[in-house]
C-alpha cells in the first residue's frame, strides 16, 4: 500500500473532488507512518504539473508579447492612443478611439437585442417545456454557438446586408428618420449590420448559461413558490431574481465573445474608422482593424500600433471572462453545497 | 371569490399565458437565423459541391471552374498541427486538474484555462505571427498550427479534466487497493474510462479550430497550390471562403459557399456526435 | 484502443506532410491585388510549362512590402513604389537591395452602379475629387449633370467605396488626385492607406469591386481588369489634354510615352495625369519586389528565369486581361536590371 500520505487531503465532499480518499480510507492513510516514495508517482505528477504550468505560462507569454510588441506606440501615444480619433497609417498617428467605440457599440446594441431573447429562451428551456422538446431545441441552441463565424460573415454580407439596404432601412429611415441614430444613406453595411449579426452569435451563448444555472437551482424554491399558489410566471419570477448574477455572468461571457468577434464583423461592419451617432454609418472594430491592416502594416510604428489595439482587446476580454467566470462560478457554487 | 378577486386571478393567468408565449416566441426567434442561415448555406452550397470541388486546384483568378481539393487538405493538415501541439498539453495538465487538483495553483490554473478559452482568435493569430511567422522568417502552415493549438488547449483541457472527474472513485480505490501505483491507476484504469468523453472534447476543439479563420489570415497566409509542407504558406477551407466572398466573380462566390456548408456540415456532425456521446455519458451515471 | 488508433492515423497523415515536399521548386510571393488576375494567369502558364510554383497572395500593395521588408516572402508586388525610407529599412533588414522590376501597366478606373443609366457616364479631375471628398454626395448634383448633358441622373446618394487595406490601387489613385486637386492634396495626400473622408472600406480589387457590383449608387475604384471582368461600368475621364478618355491599353500606353524620357534607372516612376491627348490619367505600372542577392540561389536563378519570360511570352497576356504591356524600350531596360540579380 503506497498511497501518498501527505499528499492527499481528506476531504469529505461528494465524489470527483481529484485524488480524493473516502472517509473510511483516511484513517488508514494518516496512520502510516513512511510512505515508500514512488517514483513513478513522483514524475508523473510533476509531468502533469509541467503541463498545467505551460497552460498557465500562456496567458502571460501571450501578454507579455504583446505588450513589448507595442512599445513604440506605448511610449510615443502613451494613453492618448485609447483616446484620440485620428488612425493614419501615411502620416504614422494612431488613434483607437474610433476602433474601441465601434467594438463596444456594436457589442452593447448585440447586447440589447440578444439579452431579452436569450432570457425568453432560457426561461422557456429551463422552466417551461416539457422534456422531450427542451432537449432537441436546447441542441439547436447550442448548434448556434457552433457555426463558424465566416459562414455567419458570408450570410451577413449576401442575406442580411441587402435586407438592410433595401427593407430595413429605408424603413426606419421613413419612420424615424429624425432620430439622429438613423440618418445617413442605407449601405446596409455598418453598424446596425454588425450588431445586428453579433446578436444572433451571443444569443446562444446567453440562453445556454442562463438555462444552465436556471436549472441549478433546486426544486424547491419552484415547489414552494407554486405551493402558495402562484402561478407559473410568477414562480419563474421569484427563480430569476435568484439566478440575476448568474445571468450577469452569461451576459458578460456574451458581451466578450461580442468583443472578440472578428471575421463576422469585419465582413458587415463597413471598416471606417469613425466615431458617429448613426446606426447607418459604417464603423470599424479593434478585431476588424487587425484583421485588415495587420499583414500589410508598412512601417514599425503601425504594426506596434496594430498589436498595441490586440494588446488591448486581449485585456479587456480577460477582464470581461475573468469577471463573467467569477460570477457564474460563484452561483452556481452556492447551488452546489445546499 | 369577490368580482375582484376574481379580476386580479385573470390577470394573474393572463400574465402567465402571456409570458409562455413571449418566451416561447423568443425561442423561435432564436432558432430562426439557425434555419435560415443553414438551408441558405445549403441550398447555395450545394450546387458548388460536384467532384470537381473535391479534387480540383482553384483556377486562375477570373476563369470559372477549379476547386479547393489544396485547401481541404489543408484545413485538415492545420487541424493535425493544432491537435498534435495541443492535445498532449490539454490532456496532461486536464490530468493534473483533476487528480491533483485542490490547490490554489490549480486553481489558477483552471481559472486561466477559462479566460483563455475567451480570448479573440485574432489576438492568438498576432500572438503566433510574433512567436513563430517572424523568427522563421516565412508564413507557414506550423504557425497556423501553433495558433490553433493555443485554441484548442482550454477546451481540452477542460473537458478532460471534467471527464475524469466523472470517474467514480471506487475505481482509483480499487487500484490502490490491489497496490499499483497512483500513476499507474490514473494512466491505465482513468483514463481509459473517461476515454469516451475525452475523444469527444476533442472533437469539440477540432470542430472550433477546423472553422477558425482570424488566426490564419497572417500565420498559414493561404496558397493556391498544392502544399503539405508545414514549413510553407498553406491554404485553408475558411481563408478561402473569406477571399472568395469579397470578390465580384460569380463561380467564386458559388464555391464560397460550396466551402462553408462543407465546414457546417462537418461542424454540425461533430456537434451531434459529441451530444449523443455525453448524453449515453450521463446516462451510464 | 481508440485513443491508439487516433494517434498513429494523426501520425501518419503528419509523416506524409512532414516529408520533404518533392524536387519541385516553390516560390512564395505576396502583394498587389492590382495585378493579380494576371498574375495568376501567368503563374499558373508558367507552372504547367516548367512545373515550378509561384504561390502568390493577394494581399495589397502594403502587404506586399511589408513582407518582402521582413523577409517573409520570396518576392512582394506592389503598385506603390516603396519609399526610399521603406527601401533602406528593407536593405538593411533583409541585407541586399531591394529591386523594382516593372511587369505590366494597368489602368484604375471609377466603376459604379447605376441602374437604368446608359451610356457613359463622364467625369472630371474636380468632380472624382468632389465625390470621393464627400463634397458631392448625390448623383444628381448639378457639376456632375453639366458634364453629362442629356443624361438622366437619379436623386440617390452616393455610396463611395474605398480599399481599407495597404493598396497600390489606392497609391495610384490618391497620387493622381493629389495633382489634380488642391484640396484633396491638403486634406487627404498620397499613399497606401489614406484617412478617406468618406465611404465603405474593403479588402482588395476584389473587395471594392465586390461592394459597387452589390450597392446601388456606389462608386469605387478599380483595375481596369476586375471591372471588365465583371461586366461592370465605368467612367470616362478628362485627360490634362482636355480630352474625355476611356480606360484601355492604348490610352494606359499613350500615358506611359511621356514617362520613357525620364524614365529613372530603379523604375519608380508615376505616371498618372501624364501628357498627350490620348492619355488615360489614372495610369500606372507594377512592380514585382525582388532581392539582388537571395540566400537561395536556386530560387534565385527560378525567379531571374521566370522575369525572362515575363518580359516575353508572359507580355503577350496581358491585352487580354485589360493590362498593358510594357513599352518595347522599358522591356530592354527591365532585361537589363533583371541580369543584376545574383543567381550564383
Amino acid at each position: 500500500m503506497t498511497p501518498e500520505s501527505s499528499a492527499v487531503p481528506i476531504d469529505v465532499s461528494t465524489a470527483g473532488g481529484g485524488g480524493n480518499v473516502p472517509p473510511a480510507a483516511a484513517a488508514f492513510v494518516r496512520r502510516g507512518s513512511k510512505t515508500k516514495w514512488n517514483v513513478g508517482d513522483f514524475v508523473f505528477k510533476h509531468m502533469t504539473m509541467l503541463f498545467a504550468l505551460g497552460v498557465l505560462s500562456l496567458v502571460f507569454l501571450m501578454g507579455y508579447e504583446m505588450y513589448a510588441g507595442s512599445a513604440l506606440t506605448i511610449s510615443k501615444f502613451g494613453w492618448n492612443f485609447l483616446a484620440t480619433s485620428t488612425w493614419d497609417p501615411v502620416r504614422d498617428e494612431y488613434g483607437a478611439l474610433p476602433l474601441i467605440f465601434g467594438t463596444l457599440l456594436s457589442s452593447f446594441l448585440a447586447l440589447l437585442i440578444a439579452l431579452p431573447l436569450s432570457i425568453g429562451v432560457a426561461i422557456f428551456l429551463s422552466e417551461l417545456a416539457p422534456r422531450w422538446l427542451e432537449r432537441p431545441f436546447s441542441f439547436l441552441v447550442e448548434l448556434l454557438a457552433a457555426i463558424p463565424s465566416i459562414v455567419y460573415g458570408l450570410w451577413g454580407i449576401f442575406v442580411l446586408v441587402p435586407w438592410l439596404r433595401q427593407n430595413l432601412q429605408p424603413w426606419l429611415a421613413s419612420h424615424f428618420g429624425s432620430l439622429p441614430f438613423f440618418k445617413g444613406p442605407a449601405y446596409g453595411f455598418g453598424m446596425l449590420a454588425a450588431a445586428l449579426i453579433l446578436a444572433v452569435m451571443v444569443l446562444p451563448i446567453i440562453a445556454s448559461i442562463s438555462r444552465d444555472v436556471l436549472q441549478a437551482i433546486p426544486n424547491l424554491q419552484r415547489e414552494a413558490a407554486l405551493g402558495l399558489g402562484a402561478t407559473r410566471w410568477e414562480s419563474t419570477k421569484i427563480i430569476l431574481s435568484t439566478a440575476k448574477s448568474g445571468i450577469l455572468g452569461a451576459t458578460l461571457l456574451g458581451l466578450g465573445r461580442a468583443v472578440g468577434e472578428t471575421m463576422a464583423v469585419t465582413m458587415v461592419i463597413g471598416n471606417r474608422s469613425e466615431i458617429s451617432a448613426s446606426l447607418f454609418s459604417p464603423a470599424y472594430s479593434m478585431a476588424s482593424v487587425i484583421a485588415n491592416e495587420f499583414a500589410e502594416a508598412t512601417s514599425k510604428m503601425y504594426t506596434s500600433a496594430l498589436i498595441e489595439v490586440a494588446f488591448v482587446l486581449f485585456v479587456l476580454t480577460i477582464v470581461l471572462n475573468a469577471l463573467a467566470r467569477l460570477i457564474v462560478w460563484s452561483v452556481t457554487r452556492r447551488f452546489k453545497t445546499t | 371569490m369577490t368580482t375582484n378577486e376574481k379580476l386580479y386571478f385573470f390577470w394573474r393567468k393572463t400574465k402567465n399565458n402571456a409570458m409562455l408565449l413571449f418566451s416561447l416566441a423568443c425561442l423561435l426567434i432564436a432558432v430562426t437565423p439557425l434555419v435560415l442561415i443553414f438551408s441558405y448555406t445549403l441550398i447555395q452550397g450545394i450546387s458548388a459541391l460536384n467532384l470537381d470541388f473535391f479534387i480540383q486546384m482553384p483556377k486562375p483568378v477570373g476563369e470559372t471552374g477549379g476547386g479547393m481539393a489544396n485547401a481541404i487538405v489543408g484545413t485538415g493538415i492545420l487541424i493535425g498541427l493544432g491537435a498534435l501541439f495541443g492535445l498532449p498539453v490539454g490532456i496532461m495538465a486536464g490530468i493534473y486538474l483533476a487528480e491533483y487538483g485542490d490547490n490554489p495553483f490549480a486553481a489558477t490554473t483552471r481559472f486561466l484555462a477559462d479566460v483563455l478559452s475567451g480570448i479573440p482568435s485574432i489576438v492568438v493569430g498576432v500572438v503566433a505571427y510574433i512567436i513563430v511567422v517572424l523568427p522563421m522568417k516565412h508564413f507557414s502552415a506550423l504557425a497556423g498550427g501553433v495558433a490553433l493549438a493555443i485554441l484548442m488547449i482550454p477546451t481540452v483541457t477542460r473537458t478532460t479534466e471534467e471527464m475524469i472527474r466523472l470517474v467514480p472513485q471506487s475505481y482509483r480505490e480499487a487500484g490502490l487497493a490491489i497496490g499499483i501505483p497512483r500513476w499507474k491507476t490514473t494512466l491505465r484504469i482513468i483514463l481509459p474510462t473517461a476515454l469516451k468523453g475525452i475523444t469527444t472534447g476533442i472533437l469539440l476543439a477540432i470542430a472550433r479550430a477546423a472553422g477558425e479563420t482570424a488566426p490564419l489570415l497572417f500565420t498559414a497566409l493561404g496558397n493556391r497550390f498544392w502544399s503539405t509542407a508545414i514549413d510553407q504558406p498553406i491554404g485553408s477551407l475558411t481563408v478561402f471562403i473569406y477571399d472568395y466572398s469579397k470578390a465580384p466573380f460569380e463561380d467564386w462566390i458559388r464555391q464560397a459557399w460550396g466551402a462553408a456548408f462543407v465546414l457546417i456540415a462537418l461542424i454540425f456532425l461533430l456537434s451531434v456526435i459529441f451530444r449523443i456521446v455525453t448524453r449515453s455519458r450521463y446516462a451510464e451515471h | 484502443m481508440k485513443k491508439l488508433n487516433i494517434v498513429i492515423a494523426a501520425a501518419a497523415v503528419l509523416g506524409m506532410a512532414v516529408m520533404p515536399a518533392r524536387a519541385q521548386l516553390k516560390l512564395n510571393g505576396a502583394g498587389a491585388t492590382f495585378p493579380y488576375v494576371i498574375y495568376s494567369k501567368w503563374f499558373d502558364v508558367y507552372h504547367t510549362k516548367t512545373g515550378i510554383e509561384f504561390n502568390y497572395q493577394s494581399i495589397g500593395s502594403g502587404g506586399g512590402i511589408k513582407q518582402v521588408t521582413e523577409g517573409t516572402v520570396d518576392f512582394g508586388a506592389s503598385d506603390g513604389p516603396m519609399t526610399d525610407a521603406q527601401l533602406k529599412e528593407a536593405a538593411d533588414k533583409q541585407g541586399t537591395e531591394v529591386l523594382h522590376i516593372p511587369t505590366v501597366m494597368g489602368a484604375v478606373v471609377a466603376t459604379y452602379n447605376l441602374p437604368g443609366y446608359t451610356g457613359d457616364l463622364r467625369l472630371t479631375p474636380d468632380v472624382l475629387a468632389g465625390i470621393f471628398l464627400g463634397d458631392i454626395a448625390k448623383w444628381n448634383d448639378p457639376k456632375i449633370a453639366e458634364i453629362n448633358p442629356g443624361k438622366i441622373l437619379p436623386d440617390v446618394a452616393i455610396i463611395v467605396a474605398h480599399r481599407s487595406d495597404g493598396s497600390g490601387t489606392s497609391y495610384i489613385f490618391t497620387d493622381y488626385l493629389t495633382k489634380v486637386s488642391k484640396a484633396w492634396e491638403a486634406k487627404v495626400g498620397k499613399g497606401t492607406a489614406v484617412n478617406w473622408p468618406v465611404g465603405l472600406g474593403q479588402k482588395g480589387n476584389e473587395g471594392v469591386s465586390g461592394i459597387v457590383k452589390q450597392s446601388e449608387g456606389s462608386i469605387g475604384y478599380v483595375e481596369l481588369a476586375y471591372a471588365v471582368k465583371n461586366n461592370m461600368p465605368y467612367a470616362s475621364l478628362k485627360n490634362k489634354a482636355g480630352n474625355f478618355v476611356k480606360a484601355s491599353f492604348d490610352a494606359v500606353s499613350a500615358a506611359a510615352e511621356g514617362a520613357l524620357a525620364n524614365m529613372p534607372e530603379d523604375f519608380r516612376v508615376s505616371i498618372t495625369d501624364a501628357n498627350g491627348k490620348d492619355s488615360y490619367p489614372i495610369s500606372g505600372f507594377t512592380w514585382l519586389l525582388v532581392y539582388k542577392s537571395m540566400k537561395d540561389k536556386e530560387k534565385a536563378s527560378a525567379l531571374v528565369k521566370f522575369l525572362h519570360w515575363a518580359m516575353a511570352d508572359g507580355q503577350s497576356y496581358a491585352k487580354d486581361l485589360y493590362y498593358a504591356p510594357l513599352p518595347k524600350e522599358v522591356v530592354k531596360l527591365v532585361e537589363k536590371k533583371i541580369s543584376t540579380i545574383e543567381t550564383k
